[in-house]
This record gives C-alpha cells, structure tokens and sequence, in this order.
C-alpha cells in the first residue's frame, strides 16, 4: 500500500483531512484501526487480507469526528456503510473523504460521495456461499427445530453489545436497549433478555445492513448472530427487491413505492 | 494447612468425575463450540476440552451470574410480600478445569464484594463451590500472569491443583484446601500416594512483561496523560472487556414487572459502556471513551491496590483475546511502565 501511504502524507501534510483512519499491524496476528494524524504516522498504514474490521463504525465515533475532516481507507463493505451512513445523514463531502481500496486491493480515491456510490453499484451485495447454505438449512427446520437452534445459540450471550459496537449502523446514541422509561428489552441477558435484544436488532438493520459481518468478527462467543440479518437481507430482497446503499435515500424498508407487494395483509 | 501431593493417574480423571456425580455435584467444566471455550454443566467427562489455553469466559458466572434474580414481589391488598433466595437451592458445584489464573481470580472478586458491605449471596454462592484448578501447560503471547504476582501453577483460589505430568502422563494433585480434602475423602484410591513428585518442568514458561507495583506507582501520575486519549481512539466502548474478565464486578440492578409481581434482577455491567456513569441530571463524569478506558486500568492497577489489598487483573490475558478492536491491555501497560512522567 505505498500509494495509500504516499497519500495519507499527502492529505496530512496538506491539511485536506485532518485524520485519515486506516489499518496498522496490531498484537499478535491481528490488524487494527490507524488514525494518521501525523504525516510520520502514515508508515505504519498497511492493507492485506486481514484487514476486515468494518471501519466505517468510527465516522459517527464522536472521538473521531471531533478532530475535523476524516479520510478513511475504504474496502468495498467499508464503502457500502459509507453510502448508507450519507443517505442517513451522518456523514457528507465536506466531512469526509473516501479512497477506495477495490477487491483486487487497487487504490481509488473518489472526489466525492456521488462517485463512492457510482463505484458500489458495481457489485451486488451476495450472502457467501457457506452461510447460505446454512441459512438453507435453518428454513428446512421445523419450527421447534429453528427455535432450539436458536434458543442454544443465543443462551451464552452475554449482552457485551459488541455486535452493536462493531456495526457502523448502530450510530444511535441511545440505543432502544438502553431505554428504560418505558423498558423496551429487557436488560439482563436471560433467555427473553437475549431473544428480544438479537430480534430487535435485526429487525432495526434491515434495509441498511451491508452484510459486513462486523457483528460476528466482534462476537467474543462466536455466536452466529450474522445469520439473522443475512435471513432479513433475503427475505427483504424477496418482497422489496435487492437491496443497494443508495444517495436517493429510497430506503428499501421505509419508501412506498406503488408496485410494493401487499401480499403479507392477509 | 500443609499441601497434600498425590497421584492421580490419567484414567482416574473420569472415575473421580463419575463418583462426585455420584455424591449429586453439579459439576462445571470447560467445553469447546464455535472455536470457544465456555464452562458448561458436564452432564458426562466425555467432551471435557483440555486442549484450551484459556476458556472465552472466566468462571466467575458461577459465583456472580451474568443475570441474577435475587429476589420476587409480589402486591396484593394486604401489601407487599417479597421472597429472596432461598439458599438451600444453590447447589453444590464443582468447577473443574479452572485455570490458575481464574482460580486467583476469585480471590479478588471475593474481595470487591466483602468490601463493606458482605454481599451474601455472593458469599453464599461462592461457599458451594469446589474448585479444581488444572495448572497450565502452554501459554500464548496474551498470556501475562508472571507479571501480576501469579504463576502457571498458582495453588491460589484452587481446592486441589491438578497438573499434568507430560502430554499424556498423569496428574500431581495438589490438595490445598479443606473443602479439596473432602472431595478426596470421597475418592479416597484415586488419589495414591508417591514419593517423587515433581511438577514445575511440566509448567508453561510466562515470562515477566511488566511489574505491577512500578505500573501502580507511575499511575498516581498518569490521570491527566495523553496516552489515554491515543490508546483508546480505536476501543468502540462495548463490555466485552468486562465481561470476560475474573475480577470485574460491576453490575445494574433491574426491575422486571409483570403487573402486580415482578423480580429483582442483578446483571452485569460495564465501565466501558457510554452510560455506564450518567447522572439523573444528563451529566455525565465520563462522557469520553478516553476517562472510560482510564477506568478500567485506573481501577485494576490503582484503586484496587489502595482499597482492598489487591490488583485487579490475574492477567489471564482474556480482555486482550477477546476485544473487537485489539485493545490489549499488556501492550498498553508496557506503555505506561515505559513512559517517563
């Protein structure tokens, strides 16, 4: 990644950005988040295959967002979360610019979000083939069936909320579960506790989830909590098309359009 | 009392396992899903992992579970009727496969809640429990337990030490404690005795990274520092941290109404949490991931030591495995010992 490195120095240097977030070489075999605020700091920018992490979760990080414009090192899920964040309006050209880094690792860098977007249209988003598989294998379940997989998974949860953390769509500062004026979901991690928490955020994902897995990467059980968004990014693409990020804010779950189908009133 | 050495043979494992069964034990043991390795109720030895450095989760939950119903109400006519928990219904455990550093863990959080307050239930709790420490054999880069005053054969926190003599030889056991001697009397052939008993070259070498008292000192001088606000840049503020942790004890206490009755609810919590500390009023002491970082280390290196005696960490290196975002906690603490202030 020299040309990255040239360029973070460029931008720095320049003062186009003030930070550029990307990915340095963490402990052990990990990577982790870089935030370049010194020109010297641009060396340690790397980028190979383990470099998953969804950064676009520390563009609406208020730490982050304080210190001015930001550039960020964008693989293509990193883009798509980008592209979802601006249609909400949490970020914009004037807060931040994106360079690309495309799947066969090019560098692109985008003169704006309209560009980003043009670029992310290029791919479908496609649930892999090992999770579709068991997505396949959850529908052919009895109910009882799903509902003991469920009940097994979800049990060890302990509601550290990294899911939520790690996810650049969960910006909100006050999250439903942290609600208790009326009490939404229930706070502790018991069986209601956890099935209602994993549902909800499901549910608020819809529509917007890029299918990242930021969620699963962060969980420290390796609960397979990305199957539940994987199965509403089918089951929305089913009723309301395929889903794109889009600048238009044409939100697949909350814009009516006349041709939507009306089939679930029975 | 004095340590009592024996030999318990590798097949031995299992017959123990069978006869506490026997003597209707609940017995906790570390199993492998999904590539993690949580305590689990052993319904049977097979499946028992010992393969593991270190489980995900620490076994604290025995002791401090991760959602506690510590009392029912109910209102009628005539009032309010509330019912605690009955204690006779916690039942006899024996945690099995704990770690040293779990098993010193206990100690720590034993003192947080015998603070001022002597948190009954926890006491209560933790009363039922046996625990059987299994001395570790290897050791990863996370591993730090050389550094906060533990080793990988710490007898401390253990009712019996096993540990491993070879890859697939037989176990030392250790017999610390009066409650291991009962365990022992109830198996009395298993465990043989022996003359040569030799342990410390099956232990896993943890070398020392840091020194806890210097990090202690330097900390009285480090609130205000930058590093803070550098190290915790990247950390996305969830529990995980905390909720892996031995000796982390924080908890929220919920109300869980079903009309007229309802239960009390004690559930973890975590300083890493952006409303962990907000007041009524909205203020908030920690409103930045930087002074809720400082926490977590302030409290185990610094606070911890002044208040009860002990460090906070048992550096079983969990925290560090576990987060999202590689906030390693001894990466961060060779920093703080390697900055001058």
């Amino acid at each position: 990644m020299v040309d990255l490195i040239k360029r973070a120095k460029e931008l720095i240097e320049t003062s186009v950005v003030k930070v550029l977030i990307g990915y340095e070489q963490g402990t052990a075999n990990k990577t982790r988040a870089l935030f370049v605020e010194k020109a010297d700091d641009a060396d340690r920018l790397i980028f190979d295959s383990r470099c998953v992490q969804n950064l676009a979760a520390y563009v609406t990080k208020k730490e982050v967002k304080e210190k001015g414009k930001m550039a960020i090192a964008a693989t293509l899920p990193v883009m798509r979360s980008i592209i979802q964040l601006a249609s909400e309006f949490q970020v914009n050209d004037n807060n931040l610019l994106v360079l690309g880094i495309t799947p066969e690792s090019k560098l692109i860098e985008f003169a704006n979000l309209v560009e980003v977007e043009t670029f992310v249209h290029k791919y479908e988003i496609e649930i892999d083939a090992r999770n579709k598989e068991m997505l396949d294998k959850l529908e052919k379940m009895t109910q009882a069936e799903r509902w003991k997989f469920w009940m097994d998974e979800l049990s060890p949860c302990f509601k550290c909320y990294a899911c939520r953390a790690a996810c650049p769509m969960c910006y909100c500062s006050r999250c439903t579960v942290d609600f208790n004026q009326p009490q939404w979901i229930p706070v502790p991690s018991h069986e209601l506790g956890n099935l209602e928490w994993h549902i909800m955020r499901a549910i608020h994902l819809t529509g917007r989830c890029i299918d990242c897995d930021a969620c699963y990467n962060a969980c420290p059980l390796s609960i397979p909590i990305n199957l539940l968004t994987k199965k509403m990014l089918a089951d929305a693409k089913e009723h309301f098309g395929a889903y794109q990020p889009s600048l238009k804010g044409d939100h697949l779950m909350s814009t009516y359009k006349p041709d939507d189908k009306e089939n679930f009133i029975q | 009392m004095n340590i009592d050495k024996r030999l318990v043979r590798k097949d031995s494992l299992e017959k123990l396992f069978d006869i506490l069964k026997q003597n209707s034990k609940t017995i906790y043991a570390p199993f492998s899903k999904n590539g993690k390795t949580s305590f689990m109720d052993a319904k049977s030895f097979a499946g028992i992992s010992t393969g593991h450095i270190q489980t995900s989760e620490s076994s604290k939950d025995i002791a401090f579970p991760r959602a506690e119903k510590i009392l029912d109400y109910s209102k009628n006519k005539e009032g309010m009727s509330v019912k605690g928990i009955d204690f006779a219904d916690i039942p006899e455990v024996v945690l099995w496969g704990v770690r040293p550093c779990d098993a010193i863990g206990i100690g720590e959080l034993s003192s947080i809640f015998n603070w001022d307050y002597k948190d009954e239930i926890y006491n209560n709790r933790l009363s039922k429990v046996t625990v059987f420490g299994f001395s570790c054999n290897k050791s990863d880069e996370y591993c730090f337990c050389t550094s906060v005053g533990g080793n990988p054969g710490n007898t401390a926190g253990s009712d019996i030490l096993f540990t491993r003599m070879g890859e697939d030889g037989d176990y030392l056991a250790e017999i610390i404690t009066e409650k291991g001697l009962t365990v022992v009397s109830l198996a009395q052939n298993l465990f043989e005795k022996s003359e040569t008993l030799e342990r410390e070259k099956f232990l896993a070498e943890v070398p020392v990274r840091f020194n806890h008292e210097e990090i202690r000192k330097k900390l009285d001088k480090f609130f205000e520092s930058k590093e803070w606000i550098e190290e915790s840049l990247r950390c996305l503020g969830c529990g995980a941290c905390a909720y892996v942790c031995p000796t982390c004890a924080c908890f929220d206490i919920q109300d869980e109404a079903h009309g007229k009755k309802g239960s009390r609810v004690r559930c973890w919590d975590s300083c890493g949490f952006s409303h962990f500390t907000v007041h009524t009023s909205g203020h908030n002491p920690r409103g930045v991931q930087s002074a809720r970082w400082r926490q977590r280390i302030m409290h185990k290196f610094s606070y911890m030591p002044e208040r009860l005696s002990v460090y906070g960490c048992t550096g079983c290196g969990r925290c560090s495995r576990a987060c999202p975002v590689d906030m390693n906690i001894l990466e961060h603490l060779i920093s703080i010992q390697e900055v001058t202030v």
